[in-house]
């Protein structure tokens, strides 16, 4: 068997289900939110439904909502994570137990994270319970609205708490196949830590940062659960707008609902690319 | 030292977030009515356990029915992952950049980007609310991550061993069940338990493709929360990361190793 049909029929099934399923559907997503459906007899493509979208107030609010929610846990995310795996890659007590937390909470859904983070910092959660026991309130009402709050502060602490590991993680890997003779080098040429980190580790560290932020920001821009439980009702997330307007009764919604799962997969797929190049070019794997 | 004291309290510090969560999640499951302003409950009861264990309430139909559409999530992930992942990692061929970035796309791209047409396509199949269905969908994201291992796996693998055996007279199949199977399988079993739990997380595709009909965990947790029952809600959500957190037992020693294949698969 020559090397190129073998290729061939190794990557066939794989290429099948998920091209059939994947482009299959991000296609017929693409068609819809062009309202091109023959069978309703619309065969001429047109804008209308990104004209009616992006005209809508409640559109832009969405989508403003949304890439704060994934800037904001993005940056607090990376930025924790990093300290995270430099605090992990010493030896100090409790070293284990953390590690297994930071794994531990990588398998936990997202879901039941976010129904803990609501039980937390709801205005009836432990931390408004704590507040009152402190006098600090008298009533649920007086404690800051931390969930279903438009700031999607809930949100966006779900984010940190759940993502962090997962960066934490991907930094302890590249870690591990960096090695720490880099550094000894630049403090053994009289560079302080601060500039042996700065200059040395950081930018050894940078792709495999900015793929796995690129990842966090993805998700966390179009992820549906974690803004049904924690969001406010307005304005909603761009997918808990996106889903709703898809399963409204009014099907001429559709379209619209086509359109923002379209503009969802663009700043995805811009993401992925972003993330993609940056390991392509760099990273502890192209030494 | 002052630099070991910091790194003490900062490691207290993440322990302490990353755990708070599942604080109320524990308590709330053995409240008895936890009124605001009681910091802690004023009775506990194992009422919501009970009914939560119990054949009438249906958490656990739910629990294997999950598991269920989980499992088989895997098994068809790995026949078809695995073949995909050796020819990423054994293989230079023209186009593998966009081949490559085609199997790990779906992975990394919002489940909703994809949802609505995956629902078109497959209500013209009559594979919505189904089982089946919502297993074909549910491949969408953990196929891409079990051919990422899998090529991780594949890339350290010798295949001077397969052709030894070859030239020693072994068939394809022998070969395969004698020397490239055992070499993989503990990458595999890892990568397996893994994509089981990306199944077990889903939440969006098993809604919109089951529509309603397939009740696995999260959508049955959802409507405990929505509903306010805190206490099942709670007891629901502890049973909901069981799993994940014996799949972590299981494979404590093999993770570090698990996150470099990770962070190799990213690198491609």
């Amino acid at each position: 068997m020559t090397d190129r049909r073998r290729i061939f029929l190794l990557l066939a099934p794989a290429l099948l289900i998920l091209g059939g399923l994947f482009l299959g559907g991000l296609g017929l997503t693409v068609l819809r939110s062009l309202r091109y459906m023959p069978a309703l007899g619309l065969t001429v493509p047109d804008l209308s439904a990104y004209r009616a979208v992006f005209a809508s107030p409640g559109f832009l609010a969405s989508l403003t909502l949304s890439l704060w929610i994934a800037t904001a846990s993005t940056l607090i995310a990376a930025s924790l994570a990093l300290g995270a795996a430099l605090l992990l890659r010493q030896s100090f007590p409790g070293r284990s137990v953390i590690s297994f937390l930071v794994q531990l909470n990588l398998t936990v859904p997202h879901i039941v994270g976010a129904i803990g983070i609501l039980y937390l910092f709801s205005q009836s959660g432990a931390f408004a319970r704590l507040a009152h026991a402190a006098g600090l309130i008298a009533a649920p009402g007086e404690f800051p609205a931390l969930t279903h709050d438009s700031f999607a502060i809930g949100i966006i602490l779900l984010y940190v708490w759940k993502e962090l590991p997962f960066i934490t993680l991907v930094l302890l890997a590249n870690l591990q196949g960096i090695g720490e003779d880099y550094e000894s080098v630049a403090r053994s040429l009289g560079a302080t830590r601060w500039q042996s980190f700065r200059h040395v580790l950081l930018p050894l560290l940078a792709p495999g940062l900015i793929a796995a932020s690129a990842l966090v920001f993805a998700f966390a821009f179009g992820a549906y659960e974690v803004p049904l439980v924690l969001g406010a009702s307005s304005p909603k997330a761009l997918p808990v707008l996106a889903w709703q307007a898809y399963t409204d009764t009014d099907l001429s919604t559709r379209p619209k609902a086509m359109a923002m799962a379209v503009v969802i997969a663009g700043i995805g797929l811009g993401l992925l690319l972003l993330g993609f190049r940056t390991l392509r070019r760099g990273g502890p794997n192209a030494r | 030292m002052r630099g070991e004291r910091w790194r003490l309290i900062a490691g207290v510090a993440l322990a302490a977030w990353l755990i708070l969560p599942f604080l109320p999640l524990a308590i709330w499951s053995v409240a008895h009515g936890w009124r605001f302003p009681d910091l802690l409950p004023q009775e506990l009861s194992s009422k919501a356990w009970a009914y939560a264990l119990s054949a009438r309430a249906g958490v656990l139909d739910s629990f294997a029915l999950t598991a269920g559409i989980a499992l088989a999530t895997t098994c068809l992930a790995a026949l078809i992952g695995v073949p995909a992942g050796r020819a990423l990692a054994l293989y230079q061929f023209r186009g593998k950049g966009l081949v490559t970035l085609l199997l790990l796309a779906p992975a990394m791209l919002p489940s909703l980007a994809v949802v609505f047409g995956l629902h078109g396509v497959f209500l013209r199949l009559g594979l919505t609310g189904t089982v089946s269905g919502v297993i074909l969908a549910h491949l969408v994201p953990v196929l891409p991550y079990m051919t990422l291992v899998m090529a991780a796996v594949f890339s350290g693998f010798d295949t001077d061993f397969e052709a030894q055996a070859r030239s020693l007279g072994a068939t394809s199949l022998q070969t395969f069940r004698t020397v490239t199977f055992p070499a993989i399988l503990p990458g595999l079993l890892t990568g397996a338990l893994f994509a089981f739990l990306v199944s077990w997380s889903q939440y969006l595709l098993t809604l919109a493709i089951g529509g309603g009909r397939v009740q696995t965990l999260p959508l049955l947790l959802f409507s405990q929360s929505s509903a306010g029952r805190n206490d099942l809600t709670a007891a629901i959500a502890l049973l909901y990361i069981l799993p994940g957190l014996l799949i972590l037992i299981v494979t404590a020693r093999q993770v570090t190793g698990r996150g470099a294949a990770l962070a190799r698969g990213l690198g491609g």
